[in-house]
């Protein structure tokens, strides 16, 4: 039994992890389909390696229950066990095998003949272009290396379902997208995924559905262009003489959905198409006498998204980009 | 049968004949003990015991034979103690991730880190073996082939339930402790005691009482008569005390081993039903 008959790979219903008293899982539901790309989106300490430790029945259920593949982490730890395939986020490489060797004891772990250990390792080594260092050792590899070959050994029992914690955590731009690449190829053929990640732009490229998480809570979940779109279509930035006066009236404008302001300006979520509303925005702001300074007309990003519902930006982007991504957005 | 075990001796062995200083100071260091310690030694205990009277019709053996015995029961005993490190390693490196988020039954890894400090312990007490008789300790003395190959066997025995037990206690210290200077100073705590309240060095004959209730729960030196009663023999006299035992006595010894081993077993497979590694 692989797979739930809901058609659910994991299911997550009221999970709560505690640290001493820190609450890293505060009541957390969720389910994820089978052959879906699913991911945490949030910032430092917002309790995504705890799920995942969780899920792969690496720390103990305290609270709640989970259900991976069919198998409930607590009840059958060891049916869990076979059926999943883990990158971690920290680098859990034995620095003296070697590559070749890793994936070996992989496979082995998994009791996988040795023949077909063999294949897989070849094919592996191919997919994640490590031909050439089958027999170096893992200390001698770069960085994106070691994460290509962590990848690999993720993949190397072919698993129903596979944890990426951070898969694409300090590398390069190209071997990201090289990365990314993979995840959609081994998710084409029928891996479940689920990963975990603070960049915006992975959750929003790689991802069918995403939840926001904070403070060890699902803020909310939906597909990438959902959660966009409930910010409205178009979202525009502005400057002005007087930011005040110019909200009060704009709010009166009916495909103004929301106004927030900014230290130095003014977000406007829009219902509509943005490109028409905005000359006349102008116009009438300019009737009434309040001069504009900058304006910038963009589609929301899953920064806005996060930014939106967390009320602030991922905490570890570093302090002189803290002002809003909205703003940084309209300097571009 | 689950083999799985084998796949985490098969790793600890790659990595022992990999680390060739480690391999060869695992080798040497015995082989000096021996060489320093032994010959010093049996320079002095034999002056000293020459003027006594020797028991007719009762071998006596120099004291290099005496503690040849000892030394290979020291060194496996520190191998041993030792033997479970990689694991306190493995977890502090994140590596037991792998191993514990695997559907391997998490006693595979305590039989295999167990099975592959039992072969090291294998290969020194043959490399100090074959060392000693090249130094003049006078083991199988007298014995015909087959004898000879029948006492090596026993001895591999005793050392490799001696070794499992010991490493069985390596693998729950490691798994409980948080860094390697603390496991290293438990060790050291620990190997003094059994270190000695052993017969390993010296006869326990003259112990106050305690020390020689103390010695004889001490699996130290239920190895160590093994080991001397296989190569020995079972009746001789060393530093002027005469040694003999029995058959009966030498089961009882072995048996020691197996239930000190199965504790420790037992022990081992608690505390890793109980670690989590984040
Ligand atoms: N083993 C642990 N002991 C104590 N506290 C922990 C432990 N692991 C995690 N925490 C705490 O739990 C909270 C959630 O941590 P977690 O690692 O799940 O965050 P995360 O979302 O994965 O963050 P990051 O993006 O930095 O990896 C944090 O406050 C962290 O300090
Ligand atoms: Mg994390």
């Amino acid at each position: 039994m692989a797979v739930d008959i809901s058609g659910n790979t994991i299911e997550v219903e009221n999970l709560e992890h505690s640290f001493g008293d820190v609450k890293a899982v505060d009541g957390i539901s969720f389910t994820v389909r089978k052959g879906e790309i699913f991911s945490f989106l949030g910032p430092n300490g917002a309790g995504k390696s705890t799920v995942i430790n969780i899920l792969t029945t690496l720390l103990r259920l305290q609270k709640g229950t989970a259900k991976v593949a069919g198998h409930d982490v607590e009840k059958e730890p060891e049916k869990v066990r076979e059926s999943i395939g883990i990158v971690f986020q920290e680098l859990t490489l034995d620095r003296d095998m070697t590559v070749r060797e890793t994936l070996e004891y992989h496979g082995r772990l998994y009791s996988m003949p040795k023949e077909e250990r063999r294949r897989r390792t070849e094919e592996l080594l191919r997919l994640v272009q490590l031909e050439g260092k089958g027999d170096t050792r893992t200390k001698y590899l770069s960085g994106g290396m070691k994460r290509r070959l962590e990848i690999a050994r993720g993949l190397m029992t072919r698993p129903k379902v596979l944890f990426m914690d951070e898969p694409t955590i300090g590398l390069d731009p190209q071997t990201r997208i090289r990365i990314w690449e993979y995840v959609r190829e081994i998710n084409r053929e029928g891996t479940t995924i689920f990963l975990t990640t603070h960049y915006m732009d992975e959750a929003d490229q790689l991802s069918d559905r995403i939840s926001i998480i904070d403070h060890g809570k699902i803020i909310i979940t939906g597909k990438s262009w959902e959660l966009k779109n409930k910010l409205g279509q178009d979202l525009i930035y502005l400057e002005s003489s007087d930011n005040r006066a110019a909200a009060e009236m704009l709010r009166e404008l009916g495909s103004v959905k929301e106004i927030t302001e900014k230290p130095k300006g003014l977000v406007l979520m829009l219902s509509g198409d943005g490109t028409h509303l905005l000359p006349k925005l102008m116009e009438m702001l300019t009737g009434r006498g309040i001069a504009i300074t900058t304006v910038n007309l963009k589609k929301p990003s899953m920064d806005d998204v996060f930014v939106h519902y967390t009320g602030r930006e991922l905490r570890d982007e570093g302090a002189e980009k803290l002002s809003s991504a909205i703003i940084r957005a309209g300097k571009r | 049968m689950n083999t799985g075990f084998l796949t985490i001796y098969w790793r600890d062995m790659l990595r022992f004949v990999r680390f060739r200083t480690l391999l060869f100071t695992s080798l040497v260091q015995p082989a000096l003990w021996l060489a320093f310690f032994g010959v010093a030694m049996s320079n002095n205990f034999d002056r000293l015991t020459a003027t006594l009277p020797t028991i007719p019709g009762v071998p006596t053996v120099g004291y290099l034979t005496f503690i040849g015995a000892g030394v290979i029961a020291m060194t496996t005993l520190f191998t041993s103690l030792f033997g479970g490190t990689v694991l306190l390693f493995d977890k502090n490196w994140g590596l037991m991730r792998e191993t514990l988020s695997s559907p391997l039954p998490r006693i595979h890894i305590i039989i295999g880190i167990g099975l592959s400090g039992m072969t090291k312990s294998f290969i020194q007490a043959t490399v100090i073996m074959l060392f000693g008789l090249l130094i003049g300790v006078r083991f199988f003395d007298g014995y015909t082939l087959s004898q000879t190959l029948v006492s090596v066997f026993g001895i591999l025995v005793f050392v490799g339930v001696f070794s499992l037990g010991f490493l069985f206690l390596s693998g729950a210290i490691a798994i409980s402790m948080e860094s390697p200077e603390g496991m290293q100073a438990v060790i050291t705590l620990l190997t003094m005691p059994f270190f000695f309240t052993s017969n390993a060095l010296y006869p326990v004959e003259s112990f106050p009482p305690l020390l020689r209730v103390l010695s004889t729960v001490n699996p130290l030196t239920h190895l160590v008569s093994g080991i001397r009663y296989f190569a020995i023999g079972n009746n001789f006299s060393a530093i002027g005390i005469q040694y003999v035992y029995t058959p009966n006595d030498i089961l009882v010894s072995f048996l020691a081993l197996l239930t000190f081993a199965a504790i420790m077993f037992l022990i081992a497979r608690w505390r890793f039903g109980k670690v989590t590694v984040t």
